[in-house]
């Protein structure tokens, strides 16, 4: 136990460096000053009924249906899905589509729930206090149960990942906090505050995927963070395989394979996933949900956003339940200082733009970014690319951002696919570096869902002609049993002349009965009249 | 001179029984090209071409028999993965290229007469003789081959809706001013 008790500083682990990466202003301090803060219930909740990737859920309710907070509205419908609860109590009036935070501005079915203010909690299953003496399976049912989906942004069911397969060991479980992208200051309020429960969550983790080493990886624009982290590990029994490693700050060392690297040294492979260099990675606000679908039992149906931007009067975090329109969010924050040029769902280099004031927030929106038009000046013109390499020089990914955009730009499917464009994180570095101001990241991101396009469409066509195939198969089958009983009937009516012959006699035969029958009663009616 | 002859005479002889053995030994089943066009074309089996289904369409484009611009569904994309794939010359397209579709079946209108039932190539409309039919959305192809033969006009073409699963990134609007190779640089003074 002696191990157990060494207390690891982070000074003596090796970190090492991912290419590229650029310092870009944090401005964090706009928003990480104040304590994260319960905003009131808006008065109408948009849940999206889908807030993660994979199969979509089936709805649970109906319209006019009262729910109860906490209560399941939407059930997952494959492996790699999940469960929607209501937020809060109150009455379903509507189930329609209605804009969701995504870079289409497109809408998808959402549930509209009107709150009856009481908060009335649904049935919860019991808190599992003591994991660690149950079935892995338990906890992991749990888990898919409340809805856990990764609230970094990429919302992948937290339970799939939970489940490594048989066949690869997991050794390392990486917690990312941090939390690179600028303005964004959610985790980094959620570490300072709530740094027990996280570690809670964390322990979870470490006990289903019995991994030897946890590292908890933040960047050293957060002391606070970080002092309150080891402060609480120091509290724990857990600091013989957790570490919390301070990594240095450079956009965007949070990048999962980034991160990875910083800690480890390993590299994820091309178009893989960590698990098969054997690691997972967590965000913390994951970690703190898994906490509280354990230990409470509660689902996920609130989460805490970064509402800032130099345009926001009173930027700071809140803690929402999760549908609440974006409007609601910005008038608990003392409404618009000035008219806000662009109003961005996630941070400034990888987030999207938003249309609709009544979009809701998702398990994944960390972050609601209202920027002033100082923050945010027109795009300067395009100009051509002088083919400085610059791009290349600030990739993370090592990629050649100058072939991917002329290949992209070409519309050439195949050939900006040879220089790995799914390797490509859509970080932005390459387009703030640009000295000809092109939109790189726009041309991969089009590249990217053309190629999906592509793919899908010949997946459609591989299918048609499947049943095309098989119609005409079973037109010629249908065509040959016809051919085939018409050839039988023949044959048989080939073969009965004979038969036939003597049925025609016999029928004769009982004609010639049934004659001379009638005419031996007419015969016999007669003598009796007579 | 005769050593000549007789040695290329052999020579003739040796790869002549060589190549006719390999002939039959190494013979390949069906038509490759046909094949690999077939696995381009976007089998809607629409028939617009001008040919049966796109199988039928496929070999006379490895027979060399016909134009590759006849495809209306597969659009300028097809074209030029066919011009690469045979080394012919790119063909524009004769006609615009059409919205991705489906069919649309009334059901106030529809009397249940099986005639679209039989023209689709790709069994994607179920129903049965005297009941309401139906078109199955994720099959349908939009090959139209079921709107001619109704007899009330109850089908309808139908774009598809946009969705976020189907939605792409636009291609980015901002264009670098000019061409790339001559762009001239912006005056420092």
């Amino acid at each position: 136990m002696v191990i157990a008790l060494k207390p690891k500083s982070s000074p003596e682990r090796r970190l090492w460096r991912f290419h590229g990466g650029i310092h870009i202003p944090d401005e964090k301090a706009l928003s990480n000053g104040r304590a994260i803060e319960r905003a009131p219930l808006a008065a109408r909740l948009w849940v999206p009924l889908q807030q993660h990737i994979g199969a979509p859920g089936r709805p649970l309710i109906a319209v006019g249906d009262s729910v109860l907070k906490g209560q399941m509205i939407a059930e997952p419908t494959g492996f790699i899905s999940a469960p929607v609860h209501a937020p809060t109590s109150g009455r379903v009036v509507a189930i329609e589509p209605h804009p969701v935070p995504h870079p289409s501005g497109l809408s998808a079915p959402c549930a509209l729930i009107e709150p009856d203010g009481a908060e009335t909690w649904a049935e919860l299953p019991p808190p599992l206090a003591d994991y660690p003496q149950l079935d892995p399976a338990l906890i992991r049912e749990r888990i898919r149960w409340a809805g856990v989906v990764g609230m970094g942004g990429a919302s992948f069911p937290t339970s799939v990942k939970l489940t490594p397969g048989t066949d690869r060991e997991i050794h390392t479980l990486i917690i990312n906090g941090a939390e690179c992208e600028p303005y964004i200051t959610c985790d980094d309020r959620l570490m300072r505050e709530r740094a027990a429960h996280i570690l809670e969550g964390v322990r979870i983790m470490h006990h289903l995927l019995r991994v030897r080493t946890v590292l908890i990886g933040i960047e050293d624009n957060k002391p606070e963070a970080i002092a309150a982290m080891q402060l609480a590990l120091a509290e724990t029994d857990m600091g013989g395989y957790t570490e919390i490693v301070t990594i240095p700050t450079l956009y965007p060392s949070g990048g999962e394979k980034q991160l990875i690297r910083i800690l480890t040294g390993k590299e994820v492979p091309t178009s893989g996933i960590p698990a098969q260099i054997g690691i997972v990675c967590q965000n913390v606000s994951t970690a703190a949900a898994v906490a509280d679908a354990v230990l409470e039992g509660r689902p996920l149906i609130a989460r805490v956003v970064t509402v800032t931007g130099h345009a926001i009067a009173e930027p700071r975090n809140l803690e929402v339940p999760v549908g609440t329109p974006i409007e609601h969010l910005i008038a608990q924050c003392g409404g618009y200082r000035e008219t806000p040029r662009k109003l961005i769902c996630g941070g400034p280099m990888m987030g999207f733009e938003l249309r609709e004031s009544t979009t809701p927030i998702t398990k994944s929106t960390n972050c609601l970014l209202a920027l002033a038009p100082a923050e945010a000046p027109d795009p300067e013109p395009a100009l051509a690319c002088i083919r400085c390499g610059r791009c290349a020089e600030v990739c993370p990914a090592k990629l050649l951002p100058q072939q991917l955009y002329w290949n992209a730009r070409a519309k050439d499917l195949d050939r900006v696919q040879d220089y790995n464009l799914f390797d490509c994180i859509e970080c932005g570095c390459c387009a703030q570096v640009c000295p000809s101001h092109i939109p790189l990241v726009q041309y991969y991101r089009y590249a990217k869902t053309e190629i999906w396009a592509r793919e899908q469409e010949k997946r459609k066509s591989e299918q048609a002609r499947a049943r095309h195939a098989a119609k005409q198969a079973r037109l010629e089958r249908q065509e040959q049993e016809k051919q085939a009983r018409l050839r039988k009937q023949k044959e048989a009516l080939a073969a009965k002349p004979a038969a036939a012959a003597d049925g025609d006699d016999a029928k004769k035969v009982l004609i010639e009965a049934a004659r001379q029958r009638a005419a031996e009663r007419k015969r016999s009616d007669a003598a009796g009249q007579d | 001179m005769l050593v000549a002859i007789l040695a290329i005479a052999a020579l003739a002889a040796f790869f002549g029984i060589l190549l006719g053995y390999s002939a039959i030994r190494f013979r390949v089943e069906g038509d490759p090209i046909a094949d690999q066009i077939d696995a381009l074309l976007p089998q809607t089996q629409c028939g617009q071409c001008g040919h049966p289904g796109c199988r039928p369409y496929a070999e006379a484009l490895a027979k060399g028999e016909e134009e590759i611009n006849k495809c209306l569904p597969g659009g300028e994309a097809l074209v030029l993965a066919l011009a690469d794939l045979l080394g012919r010359e790119p063909v524009a397209m004769d006609i615009k290229e059409k919205i991705p579709s489906v069919a649309f079946i009334e059901p106030e209108d529809c009397i249940g007469c099986t005639r679209c039932i039989q023209a689709c190539p790709v069994d994607a409309i179920i129903g049965a003789a005297k009941q309401l039919h139906a078109v199955i959305n994720s099959e349908c192809t939009g090959c139209e081959l079921c709107v001619e033969p109704c007899p009330v006009a109850c089908i309808q073409m139908r774009p598809i809706q946009e969705d976020i699963q189907r939605w792409r990134w636009p291609y980015p609007a901002r264009q670098p001013v000019e061409s790339d190779s001559a762009a001239p640089l912006r005056d420092a003074a």
